[in-house]
């Protein structure tokens, strides 16, 4: 079987990623947490968010925001795609009865000096009709067939920040 | 930084909390993770492609805090240990009762695999004025905390920047 490959040849500063939406349940938020082994009360325990935190409902933990942000990338790059860097600003929270739409666009396409392609991504997370989210990412990716940037190691590999 | 407590400045650039995860980085997991996000991508759920894309199976990077915070009770442990412990000093001598996280920047290194075992520190950067937001009157401060292997290879940086802050009366 072979998989998907994109590659920084195919790609263009200004390219959209296909939108995702999900439906946001209490569970979504409840496995979220205990996927990332986070047991705040915030996170599961409706009256202590209201209550404690002043919140409207539980939320979404930020390292199952960052798994959700990593998923939408990847998505999109399919599974050669190696984020190497993300950043993102939480302006607001992520509710259950939410709908989560991400969305992307291509800031720019570059080659480091070890030859690795990367790409930068601006993404967004609305939630509730809201911008809860902004978010930077670089991910590397082949720069042609046969190229694999996960097999890149120690020097090879060198993530850098967003410009 | 001269309104900060004397403590507090010493946190500044020091090497702090240094552990060992509690167990060693597991597939079950990494499918846990991966079904949390719905998360189909071939390298964590099927051999054939982890074998041939990324030299076996890998952990998703963004799982990477999950491998260091503590179980929720363990025996023999009269205290919960706390991740980001500095976070929550933080909270302690400022007596902020409440906090956020506002900024999470994440650097990934070497693949995380099942059977390593990661080790991590907490190294407070900065630490603001007490500022007033629409959440209360509090202090912002970014915390780095840093991951490697049992190899001492790097294996992830993660900054955060969190708000402690108390509610202003009503």
């Amino acid at each position: 079987m072979t998989y998907p490959i994109v590659t920084a040849r195919e790609i263009t500063p200004g390219d959209k990623l296909p939108e995702l939406s999900k439906e946001v349940s209490p569970v979504t938020v409840v496995l979220g947490a205990m996927a990332s082994r986070d047991w705040r009360p915030q996170h599961h325990d409706h009256k202590f968010a209201t209550e404690k935190n002043g919140v409207r409902d539980i939320f979404m933990n930020t390292p199952n925001l960052a798994a959700w942000f990593e998923r939408y990338v990847t998505d999109w790059t399919g599974p050669y795609g190696r984020v190497g860097w993300i950043r993102f600003r939480m302006k607001d929270s992520v509710f259950p009865g939410e709908t989560m739409v991400f969305s992307g666009t291509v800031h720019a396409v570059d080659t480091d000096d070890t030859g690795c392609s990367w790409v930068q991504i601006d993404l967004e997370l609305v939630s509730g009709g809201r911008l809860t989210t902004v978010c930077t990412a670089r991910v590397a990716i082949p720069s042609h067939a046969g190229d694999n940037p996960w097999s890149r190691r120690g020097a090879e590999w060198a993530p850098r920040a967003a410009g | 930084m001269s309104e900060l407590p004397a403590e507090v400045q010493e946190w500044i650039g020091q090497k702090r909390y240094e552990i060992e995860g509690e167990f060693d980085v597991e597939q079950g997991y990494i499918f846990t993770a991966c079904a949390s996000v719905e998360n189909g991508n071939p390298i964590f759920w099927e051999e054939k492609a982890a074998n041939e894309i990324t030299q076996g199976v890998i952990a998703p990077p963004a799982m990477i805090s999950a491998w260091f915070r503590p179980h929720f009770w363990a025996p023999n442990r009269s205290e919960q240990v706390m991740p980001l412990q500095v976070h929550f000093d933080l909270k302690e001598t400022f007596s902020l009762p409440e906090a956020v996280m506002s900024d999470n920047t994440v650097t990934f290194g070497e693949p995380v695999r099942p059977g390593d075992r990661l080790s991590t520190w907490q190294v407070l950067r900065t630490v603001s004025g007490e500022k007033k937001t629409k959440l209360g009157t509090g202090r912002f401060w970014d915390i780095d905390v840093e991951y490697v292997n049992q190899r001492d290879e790097w294996v992830g940086t993660e900054s955060y920047t969190g708000y402690g802050y108390r509610r202003d009366p009503q």
